[in-house]
């Protein structure tokens, strides 16, 4: 019996092993090629040219852009809709929100990207009268919404986990309920908040699917209302129809890709250590 | 219990299809001139009259994928023994496999290159596919020239109005690097390796839906995937459609073409394939498929 465990917790190891040996071994030889420096602050992608130019860059930029912006709109309101939850509501109103919240992180990403196709995209060409308004805003916008439901769980997860008696201590000494949230549970919550936002970067930079559909998909330098393509998004538009030194440089951008989510890893790690040594 | 036989039953499905990927060309023999006088053999034009069986691969045009469909379909009427077995990796793989000897037929989306005809690569039109220009119906313009086409996806031209349409700016819309109907799209109009697209997609589908739901873009996609939602244009006063790519008068337009290697024998199952392909019989397929037939 023991080896059967043994065995499952095995496969899981196995799988992360062999799909970063795999991406290592599929994604350097492109590198090698086109030359580290040439590929990571190339400004110009065009893979199919007759002089091809593989530079990711942009593609490296507007990830990282486009996951700021979510960040930059989820985790305020996540945190904030967090200390509702977790404090403020009454016991029947949270009974009724959180498992709307539970259900928001169960809608399947390419149904983002549709609403985001059918309203935002629209809204997005009228009110700013661009050609088209498939952009980095629309996809900072639908990423914001689908890191929501993770920064308020885990969020609300460490505001419960304070201790009742800080809390009656605060409201003790005269500090108003508001002032006692904020000013106590919250720094004594910070290492679970930490994690929630790290957790919701996460999401962002590993998302593909919906914003394809929002982004436009053009390697162009990121601005906010133009089309732009993510790291995720220059694997999946290309993979299909790909070959030669173009799949591999895809490969590449998937060993980008890879290392990014694993320092963010690294750190998601470093401060749930922290919030249970804390 | 069920879902164990479930589990089982799918996992010996991955297995199969992870065989039938492996299969090569070495089965692909004829059957022994014995079944000759099948009812089958009798309706089937194959220059042999025989009936065959094994196995055809091709590989290549994602675009070919509904003319595939066809012939595939119809060819199994004729040679119910023989498979034609088709993946869509793109008209460059399609062609590279040919010439590496891994597939029996190649398939592309685009007329051969000098050079690759020099490797020996054949060209075998089967059909011919126009690119069809779209606007969202709400655009008053109906006639462009394939010049006009070219300065809007260059760059040259950023606005409607330049062109006598309404003051709004011009959504460019096209497919993504690897793909066969852009490829064979920026060659015939000239803006290879300078388009300043707007957006890009994955699929034709995408291209079609994001026109239909904006109303100052323009895309490219196969005349066949054309539908009421997007308007197709007139090129310097020819409307596509199957007669004017028949006659050549629609100039945007491109071949299907099964790639063989020259002096390389195919097996006869292949050769059949081809042959039927190359009639006036596979005419039909061609047309249900909405291409036009350069056999008929």
């Amino acid at each position: 019996m023991q080896l059967i465990f043994f065995f499952c917790g095995f496969i899981a190891i196995a799988f992360v092993l062999v799909i970063t040996v795999y991406l290592i071994l599929s994604g350097l030889p492109a590198i090698r090629e086109i030359g580290l420096a040439d590929f990571l602050l190339g400004r110009e992608w065009a893979s199919t040219a007759k002089e091809p130019k593989f530079g990711i860059l942009p593609l490296i930029l507007t990830s990282i852009y486009g996951t700021a912006g979510a960040i930059l709109i989820g985790v305020p309101i996540g945190f904030l809709m967090a200390v509702f939850l977790a404090k403020v509501a009454p016991r029947r109103v949270a009974g009724v929100i959180r498992p709307v919240v539970d259900l928001l992180a169960g809608i399947p990403s390419i149904v983002y990207g549709l609403v985001g196709l059918m309203v935002l995209v629209p809204f997005v060409r009228k009110t700013f009268n661009t050609a088209a308004g498939e952009s980095l805003l629309a996809s900072i916008v639908v990423l914001a919404v689908m890191i929501l439901p993770s920064i308020i769980s885990v969020s609300e997860t460490a505001l419960n986990a304070v201790p009742r008696a800080y809390e009656e201590a605060s409201l003790a000494l005269g500090a108003t309920e508001i002032e006692t949230y904020f000013r106590v549970s919250a720094p004594a919550a910070k290492s679970g908040i930490a994690a929630a936002v790290v957790l919701g970067v996460g999401r962002a930079i590993g998302e593909a699917m919906a914003i394809m559909m929002v982004a436009g998909n053009v390697a162009n330098m990121p601005s906010l209302l133009s089309s732009v393509r993510f790291l995720t998004t220059g694997i999946a538009v290309e993979l299909a129809y790909s070959s030669g030194l173009q799949r591999q440089a895809l490969f590449s951008i998937g060993l980008v890709l890879f290392l990014f989510i694993m320092c963010i890893n690294v750190i998601l790690n470093v401060f749930l250590k922290r919030d249970k040594e804390g | 219990m069920k879902k164990r036989t479930l589990a089982l039953m799918l996992s010996a499905a991955l297995c199969v299809g992870l065989l039938a990927g492996c299969g090569g060309t070495a089965d692909t023999t004829q059957s022994p001139a014995a079944g000759s006088n099948s009812p089958a053999a009798e309706q089937s034009q194959t220059p042999a009259g025989t009936e065959l069986s094994g196995t055809v691969n091709t590989d290549g045009s994602t675009s070919m994928a509904d003319v595939m469909a066809a012939f595939q379909e119809s060819f199994g009427d004729i040679q119910p023994d023989v498979t034609v077995n088709y993946s869509g990796t793109g008209s460059g793989s399609g062609i590279t496999n040919v010439l590496a000897g891994t597939v029996d037929i190649g398939l592309s989306s685009r007329a051969l290159t000098d050079e690759e005809k020099a490797e020996g690569a054949v060209e075998n039109i089967v059909a011919l596919d126009g690119v069809a220009i779209v606007v969202n119906p709400e655009n008053t313009i109906t006639d462009l020239t394939v010049e006009q086409i070219a300065q809007i996806y260059n760059g040259t031209i950023t606005n409607w109005s330049e062109l006598g349409g309404a003051d709004a700016p011009i959504a460019v819309i096209g497919r993504d690097a690897a793909s066969g109907t852009r490829g064979a799209f920026e060659e015939i109009v000239g803006v290879e390796d300078q388009c300043v697209y707007t957006n890009e997609y994955e699929s034709t589908g995408e291209v079609i839906g994001s026109v239909a739901g904006n109303p100052n873009a323009i895309g490219y996609a196969s005349l066949s995937a054309v539908d009421d939602s997007v308007t197709a244009l007139k090129v310097n006063g020819v409307a596509p459609s199957e007669a004017t790519v028949a006659d050549g008068s629609y100039e945007i337009q491109r071949p299907f073409v099964m790639v063989t290697v020259e002096g390389s024998q195919l097996a006869p199952a292949a050769q059949a394939f081809l042959d039927w392909a190359m009639s006036a019989d596979a005419a039909d397929e061609v047309t249900a498929a909405g291409c036009v037939s350069p056999n008929a």
